[in-house]
């Protein structure tokens, strides 16, 4: 569903990555590794079309990135769950509305989108933080709630930047428990970590490919995991 | 039909109800202050236009109607002169009807300039004929060549002289005031494009995390527009309403209708005041809307 083809990509005019090649195809559940500053983050920014390719080519949904509307790149992105290393939510909204926020932004109405909220947010464990307000929230917290953000419209690709970086182990289980759930549902899964238990627990659940990023390169790690 | 209303309630309301724009800011009071007082003036502007055209209208109406007719002449020529000129004011379409103003009318004139104890021989004063015109009006040249043919000493004036500089002060008076609420109509648009530009810029990270779950421009540039247009429109018509009180108060509309007030329909000009700066700052805020997202990725 999304391809990168042969791209590269360096800020302001340096080469961070070349010769990238990934393909996210329905049903795939992926880990991205490598050093930090090894540009997971800027892979996944290109996957989600914030950033573009200074060459090669960015398929999404089977269109290149480079060929369209700002609309369709909006449209697109509704069908792409994002949860960013940052975090970041409209402060003035309570937890709630946050979630709820791809589900309005695409049209559904607010109490449509309230049972679907209401389930998620029970399911990350912020039932009783539905009311707050986001800078109340923990480290954990917030990336709790950019989950249930990033998969309340079941969208078809799922990329998660280091989601578990600030939960406790069995959060982070519990968290990588839904993204199997919904990778069983075909949906394609993307995720950046440094976390190798976090991997060694999904190869138990999903037949999950590792690919290393690092020197500006991508590889399919395995045995040694 | 109910579902319809609905529909456009909640998106007046924005997303549901949900204020996808934070609600704060010194923006929301700028824009408020700023159409609030632009309104003010503009029914002040408007007030003004609308007085001078009256006021023309009135001097048109009343001047144009008005002539007068002068008599000088040697003292043993005066009485057939002006008993030729009555004649000839008789005989002539156009003329409704005239009189002859009586001496005391006469020195009642001059007693603004010479005192009214003046000596009532030492001056010889003019004859003057008051004649009211009808709708149409005279010849006047024709007239002119009638009195100088039959009483030389006899002078038709229809007030031209007055009337024509009276009438275009007023209409340029008019002119200014339309400018000044035109003036006023831009200034509105570019306070409130600053200040859409400054809430924009200020939630820069809301625009990034709406662009993030998919929204659409339409769907972000509509979220602030809303705001910004309530905002105006709760700003002028308050402002509005104000400048309207003041407008009645101060300065009601007279009795011939020459007051400066507003009379009638004209209620309509500052009942027409809020819509308008409803429209010129969802313009405005659109076109700054619509520029800053072009920059976003
Ligand atoms: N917006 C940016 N402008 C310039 N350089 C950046 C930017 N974002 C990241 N970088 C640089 O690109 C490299 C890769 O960053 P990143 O993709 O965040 O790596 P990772 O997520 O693997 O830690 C780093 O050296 C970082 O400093
Ligand atoms: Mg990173």
């Amino acid at each position: 569903m999304i391809e990168l083809e042969d791209v590269a990509f360096g800020y302001g005019g340096s080469v961070l990555m070349t010769g990238i090649a990934l393909a996210l195809a329905p049903g795939s559940f992926q880990f991205l590794t490598g050093p930090s500053g090894a540009g997971k983050t800027t892979l996944l920014r290109l996957c989600s079309m914030h950033l573009r390719p200074t060459a090669g080519t960015a398929r999404v949904f089977g269109r290149d990135a480079a060929t369209m509307t700002r609309d369709e790149v909006a449209a697109a992105r509704r069908r792409i769950g994002v949860v960013h290393q940052d975090c970041r939510f409209l402060d003035h909204l309570p937890v709630a509305d946050n979630v709820a926020l791809p589900l309005l932004v695409a049209g559904r109405s607010r109490q449509a989108a309230d049972r679907d909220v209401a389930e998620l947010l029970a399911w990350v464990g912020l039932a009783g933080q539905a009311g707050a307000l986001p800078p109340a929230l923990s480290g954990g917290e917030r990336q709790r709630a950019a989950l249930a953000r990033a998969v309340v419209t079941s969208p078809d690709v799922i990329l998660a930047d280091e989601p578990t970086g600030n939960l406790d182990w069995e959060m982070s289980l519990r968290l990588l428990q839904l993204l199997v759930q919904l990778n069983r549902l075909g949906k394609a899964v993307l995720v950046a970590t440094h976390d190798l238990n976090l991997i060694r627990a999904a190869k138990g659940q999903v037949a999950a490919r590792v690919l290393r990023l690092s020197g500006g390169r991508i590889q399919q790690a395995g045995a040694e995991l | 039909m109910r579902r319809a209303l609905a529909g456009l309630a909640r998106r007046l309301s924005g997303g549901d109800g949900v204020r996808i724009v934070p609600p704060t800011g010194f923006t929301a009071r700028l824009t408020v202050f700023s159409a609030a007082a632009m309104a003010m003036l503009a029914v002040f502007a408007l007030a003004l236009a609308l007085a001078a055209g009256r006021f023309a209208a009135g001097w048109e109406a009343t001047l144009a109607r008005a002539a007068t007719v002068r008599v000088a002449a040697p003292a043993g020529e005066l009485e057939a002169q002006v008993a030729a000129a009555l004649r000839v004011l008789d005989q002539t379409p156009g003329v409704e009807s005239f009189r002859r103003l009586p001496e005391a009318e006469r020195r009642a004139l001059l007693a603004p300039w010479l005192g009214a104890e003046l000596p009532a021989a030492d001056l010889p004063l003019p004859e003057l004929i008051e004649v009211t015109l009808g709708a149409e009006g005279p010849d006047a040249e024709g007239l002119r060549l009638r009195l100088a043919a039959e009483a030389p000493g006899a002078l038709y004036d229809d007030h031209g002289r007055w009337r024509e500089p009276a009438v275009a002060a007023a209409g340029r008076l008019r002119t200014v005031g339309l400018a000044a609420a035109a003036l006023i109509a831009a200034a509105t648009a570019a306070m409130v494009a600053l200040a859409a530009q400054a809430s924009l810029a200020a939630n820069r990270g809301v625009i990034e995390v709406l662009r993030l779950v998919g929204a659409r421009d339409r769907f972000i540039v509509a979220a602030f527009v809303r705001r910004f247009t309530l905002r105006a429109l709760a700003g002028a018509a308050a402002g509005a309403a104000l400048g309207a009180a003041v407008v009645a108060l101060l300065l009601p509309a007279g009795p011939l209708s020459a007051g400066p007030g507003f009379s009638g329909p004209e209620w309509l000009w500052p009942l027409a005041v809020p819509p308008v700066a409803a429209l010129v700052a969802f313009a405005a805020t659109r076109l700054a809307a619509v520029r800053v997202l072009r920059e976003l990725p």
